[in-house]
């Protein structure tokens, strides 16, 4: 294979985007969930089994860490494409990267569903 | 004449004499009556170790040659007050790209990505009997953007560029192509936009900053990047 420098990939806006929709919409659970505990009294154990037994807080919650992880893989992308220059092993980091966020998908949605 | 000593601390390398680079402690005398900036002093110092090489030729802030990392910051020398600098100054070479000889770096790759960003107007429609006329509010768009002198102050202090300078445009071609991209004359938007449209190419760029704060045009690169995806946003949507 030549040796040239390849660039023209068309994919930069698209996770440019992601990583702000995903931004906004980790803001947005965040200040909901600041507002549950300091207005709802929502420090005790029962407030929080009571909130997170609602299926829409369970929904919300799991677009929210489908966000936090989509917005994770961009960000880690970024970091391994910047300083891992040998393509073999940043395309390994690449698919490491990826199975561990799946896996943390997988336990997060045990977890919030599990309530 | 009252004169001032200047100290410095400079970054000295000559690949044909030296094995590896080193710091050099100089003073000179200067007139601080005539002789108030930086670029001064050098010439004053070049005077008295005349192995000492660096770039300059307009000495008034308009060619960008004597670009050189100042006392930690980017800037052109012939523009910076001796009596702003911390002493002993230090000074060294733009960083990130190869040293030719002291504070001259190897511009190349600069250029390339300059060049890249095809630094034109582009238009294919049959010119007129005169020359293509823009409205005021057009010409208007183009302010803070034409007045770049390729300097590469910008450039070279982007995290960015150090990082991937063979495929990041770098601050100053991302200027220039929305400087091109901005141009009412240009017919080749969308062909500049999809040039860009890639993670290394424009969006490299993490808004950092740094070249904001290093313009010696106090130019803002940034805000034209982000005119830049604001476009291909309105593209897609």
């Amino acid at each position: 294979m030549v040796n040239r420098h390849v660039v023209g990939a068309h994919y930069g806006l698209r996770d440019w985007l992601v990583q702000r929709v995903t931004a906004v919409i980790m803001l947005a659970y965040t200040i909901g969930v600041l507002a549950f505990i300091l207005l709802a009294n929502g420090a005790s154990f029962e407030a929080w089994q009571t909130l997170f037994a609602c299926t829409w807080v369970k929904v919300v919650t799991t677009v929210t860490l489908f966000a936090l992880l989509w917005h994770a893989w961009v960000g880690v992308r970024d970091i391994w494409m910047d300083y891992i220059k040998p393509v073999g092993l940043r395309l390994t980091m690449h698919v490491l990267t990826l199975l561990w966020l799946a896996g943390s998908l997988v336990y997060m949605v045990k977890v919030v569903w599990g309530v | 004449m009252t004169t001032q000593t200047v100290k410095f601390r400079i970054y000295r390398y000559d690949p044909d004499k030296d094995a590896k680079p080193y710091m050099q402690d100089i003073s000179v005398e200067v007139d601080p009556s005539t002789e108030r900036k930086l670029l001064d002093a050098l010439v004053k110092l070049k005077v008295v170790d005349e192995s000492l090489s660096f770039r300059r030729s307009c000495r008034e802030g308009v060619c960008g040659s004597d670009a050189m990392n100042i006392n930690g910051k980017n800037g052109l020398a012939c523009i910076t007050d001796l009596a702003s600098l911390k002493q002993p100054i230090e000074v060294r070479p733009l960083p990130g790209l190869p040293v030719v000889r002291d504070l001259i770096v190897d511009m190349t790759q600069f250029f390339k990505q300059y060049h890249s960003i095809k630094p034109y107007v582009i238009n294919n429609s049959p010119a007129p009997d005169r020359e293509r006329l823009q409205s005021q509010e057009d010409r208007k768009e183009l302010d803070g953007l034409y007045e770049c002198i390729l300097c590469a102050c910008c450039s070279t202090s982007c995290p960015s560029f150090w990082w991937n300078p063979d495929k990041f445009v770098g601050p100053a071609g991302l200027l220039a192509a929305y400087r091109f991209i901005a141009d009412t004359r240009d017919e080749a938007t969308s062909e500049r936009l999809d040039d860009l449209e890639d993670p290394y190419r424009l969006f490299r760029c993490h808004s950092i900053m740094n070249c904001v704060d290093v313009c010696p045009k106090e130019l803002n690169p940034t805000k034209a990047i982000g005119k830049i995806k604001d476009l291909m946003v309105k593209r897609i949507s």
